[in-house]
């Protein structure tokens, strides 16, 4: 069994690489996020400009967030919502229990929304004895399958179309039917999704941007379900985090530019809706009732940090999507709600650096998540800061460091340092297999278990054999 | 070590550790390289290892120090050259930030950093051109590091010179700007991952008819190559600068 434990990291992905089914799924959602990507990119005459655009307003809102989150309040008020400040992941499932239990609520509706992921709201809620229906079709299948997402913005692409078959069939009392096809899927799922629509007291949902200046919520969808979440329950409550806010509907629009072309490769996702407060007496449909609670949980310490520029995500999933480690081993392995080069960073700042250190060594710096982050994160920057931290903090293996101190003692003393790659060429001379090309050790590491050491042709390193030659020059 | 004005310019030759070690070779390919390109070569006696051991592990401090010891051993030089991309990165790319606190060593690393070339960028800039030799290998894949593509960004300048060096006998193969997986101790700590994306790109190189594959970071070829010893791939290893160095070097490679 994979483990929920970010810790675990090495095992699970051991687990992962092996689990055949996994690697199909994965292999498919690779190829179908990176094309789609690449054409929507080359549709757009300057995606640099874009980019600019989206981080520039992304970081005017990061600038000034306490005063923006006031704004926001204000206007929330003003068009009949109410705010609610969370410090922590308790605080907001206490204040989403609150307001189900005032209302007497029995069937809750859910949108989309990581935010709930990191605080495990579903958790919360069902021990409080509530009804949670998931609507996202693939948060729908992990909730069947009681798995959490292994991805950002597809929580089931790890399952396959057989696996979700499957599910259906063990879930559904709906006899024999034809689930051969994705789209006999999706309607099933939308058949049993539509009495929940209508039954629900209230309707939870994510939002992608908070405007301050208009007190509107977005959410972008290509389901059309957190539109019908929104919207049909007498109470909506949006969990979204800190810095989901922008200063106004310009800058919503910059990002969102970015956002379906890096996340999905469409210029524009199929539902994105702006939210203003619940239905006004002049309405005939909508919520009664409209929550916006906002989720710090040590994100004021993160904007204040070293780590700040991590705050500027919009949660696109493109360096998930285009992360050689992430596309073999998938999301679960990671342990964390968060997982890709952007989780390696958000875990340990939000579980702290004893639950997530691990996660940031899980790179090889290949560069390629901050060659098409969209908002500009230096994710392997960010990456090694990280693993700076975990060696000062000693939590970095007493081997590797021992090793890599002794190294660094040796690098800054030349002589030493030329002495001992002598001793090594030399050792190699000595550990040659008959044909010459590999090393034979007779203890099995890290660099052997799955690979040969090649060996050193020559028993003298390139220095000395250098200085020889210039010596017998004339 | 002042350079004359008629002596032509002087290039410090930083090998890398791996190179020193592994394969004196390139090293000696390298130098080969520069001399026909019209330079004189040196190799400063005290150089040891870029710092990225520690560097990527955390280790910041002693990066530094060893930043330091590289940064005094190269100034003198009009030029340093090193046969790879992952620690032509380290010094032009992650010199300058080690020090951002330290304005007296961020001159120097600066400095330091922008003499500094990978290998085939320094070529390029040269203008130096090759032909097939006689000891050019055929059906070479060229696998282009990260750091090449990503930090030193001469990929497509190692790509032209091997272009005109190989000509068809270069096969493009699927997925080239994706990593091999062998990030230094990353090969060790995540060693069955590390295994399958080197496996992977393995199986595209061959997938793609190559049977040599060029490389200008020692680091990925080793790793792949002790891949394919494995997996008894049928699969030859080369470094750029020993294929450079057995092309046919243009005239033009002369500088007047
Ligand atoms: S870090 Fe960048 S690429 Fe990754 S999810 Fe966030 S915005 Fe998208």
């Amino acid at each position: 069994m994979i483990q929920r434990d970010a810790r675990q990291f090495i095992p699970n992905s051991e687990q992962a690489l092996q689990d055949t089914t996994l690697q199909t799924a994965l292999a498919r959602a690779k190829s179908g996020f990176l094309g789609k990507r690449r054409k929507a990119i080359a549709l757009v005459d300057d995606f640099e400009f874009l980019k600019q655009q989206a981080q520039a307003a992304k970081q005017r809102a990061l600038d000034n967030i306490p005063a923006l989150l006031d704004q926001f309040e204000h206007n929330l008020n003003a068009a009949g919502g109410q705010l609610h400040r969370a410090a922590t992941p308790d605080d907001l499932n206490r204040i989403v229990l609150d307001i189900c239990q005032r209302r007497q609520a029995k069937i809750i509706t859910k949108g989309k929304s990581m935010v709930s992921e990191e605080t495990h709201l579903n958790t919360a809620l069902e021990q409080a004895g509530l009804d949670v229906v998931e609507t996202d079709l693939g948060e729908y299948i992990i909730q069947l399958a009681k798995e959490p997402p292994s991805h950002i913005i597809a929580p089931a692409v790890h399952k396959t179309r057989q696996a979700v078959a499957e599910l259906f069939r063990h879930h559904h009392a709906l006899g024999e039917r034809d689930l051969n096809e994705i789209s006999n899927l999706v309607e099933e799922a939308r058949q049993m999704l539509r009495q929940r629509f209508l039954a629900a007291d209230v309707g939870i949902t994510g939002a992608n941007l908070l405007v301050a200046s208009t007190g509107s919520i977005a959410i972008v969808t290509n389901e059309g379900n957190g539109d019908l979440t929104a919207t049909l329950p007498p109470v909506h409550i949006v969990t979204a985090s800190l810095e989901k806010l922008v200063e106004n509907l310009e800058d919503a629009g910059a990002i969102l530019e970015v956002l379906g072309r890096s996340a999905t490769g469409q210029a524009m996702s199929a539902y994105t809706t702006f939210f203003t407060g619940p239905k006004r007496p002049s309405e005939l449909d909508g919520p009664e009732e409209m929550h916006v609670i906002v989720l710090d949980n040590g994100r004021s310490d993160i904007l204040q940090s070293e780590f700040a520029a991590m705050l500027r995500c919009i949660r696109c999933g493109a360096c998930l999507n285009h992360c050689p480690v992430y596309s073999n081993v998938g999301g679960h392995a990671y342990g964390s709600v968060y997982p890709g080069p952007m989780g390696s960073v958000l875990t340990p700042l939000l579980e702290g650096l004893n639950q997530g250190h691990v996660l940031p060594n899980a790179s090889t710096f290949c560069g390629r998540c901050a060659e098409v982050c969209p908002m500009g994160i230096p994710l392997p920057d960010l990456l090694r800061k990280l693993r700076e931290q975990e060696h000062r903090q000693q939590l970095d293996s007493t081997g590797w460091r021992m090793v890599l101190r002794f190294y660094s003692w040796l690098a800054t003393r030349p002589r030493w340092f030329h002495l001992a790659m002598r001793a090594i060429t030399f050792t190699q001379r000595l550990l040659r297999d008959a044909s010459g090309t590999r090393l034979r050790v007779p203890f099995s590491n890290g660099w052997n278990r799955q690979r040969e050491l090649p060996a050193a042709p020559d028993a003298t390193p390139f220095l000395q054999q250098w200085q020889k030659q210039q010596e017998r020059k004339p | 070590m002042t350079t004359e004005p008629a002596q032509p310019p002087l290039v410090a030759l930083f090998v890398t550790c791996l190179v020193n070690s592994q394969r004196p070779a390139v090293g000696f390919a390298t130098v080969k390289l520069l001399e026909q390109a019209g330079f004189r070569v040196e190799v400063p006696p005290d150089q040891t290892c870029c710092g990225q051991p520690p560097y990527n592990n955390g280790l910041t401090d002693e990066a530094r120090r060893i930043a330091k010891l590289q940064i005094q051993v190269l100034e003198p030089y009009d030029w340093i050259v090193v046969p790879s991309g992952s620690c032509a990165g380290m010094i032009s790319v992650h010199y300058p930030h080690l020090f951002e606190n330290d304005a007296h060593w961020q001159e120097r690393a600066r400095r330091v950093a922008s003499k500094t070339r990978e290998l085939a960028a320094f070529l390029a800039q040269q203008g130096v051109r090759f032909a097939p030799g006689p000891d050019t290998p055929t059906a070479t894949a060229h696998h282009t590091s990260c750091s090449c593509r990503r930090e030193t960004r001469s990929h497509t300048q190692a790509d032209g010179l091997l272009q005109d060096c190989l000509q068809d006998q270069l096969k493009p193969f699927a997925e080239p700007e994706v990593c091999c997986g062998f990030g230094g101790t990353f090969s060790a700590k995540f060693d069955a991952l590390s295994a399958r994306m080197g496996s992977q790109k393995l199986d595209s190189i061959e997938a793609a008819g190559a049977r040599t594959v060029v490389s200008a970071d020692l680091g990925c070829l080793l790793h792949l190559q002790g891949l394919a010893l494995r997996q008894q791939r049928d699969l030859q290893f080369r470094h750029l600068a020993e294929v450079l160095a057995d092309a046919e070097p243009q005239r033009e490679n002369k500088r007047p």
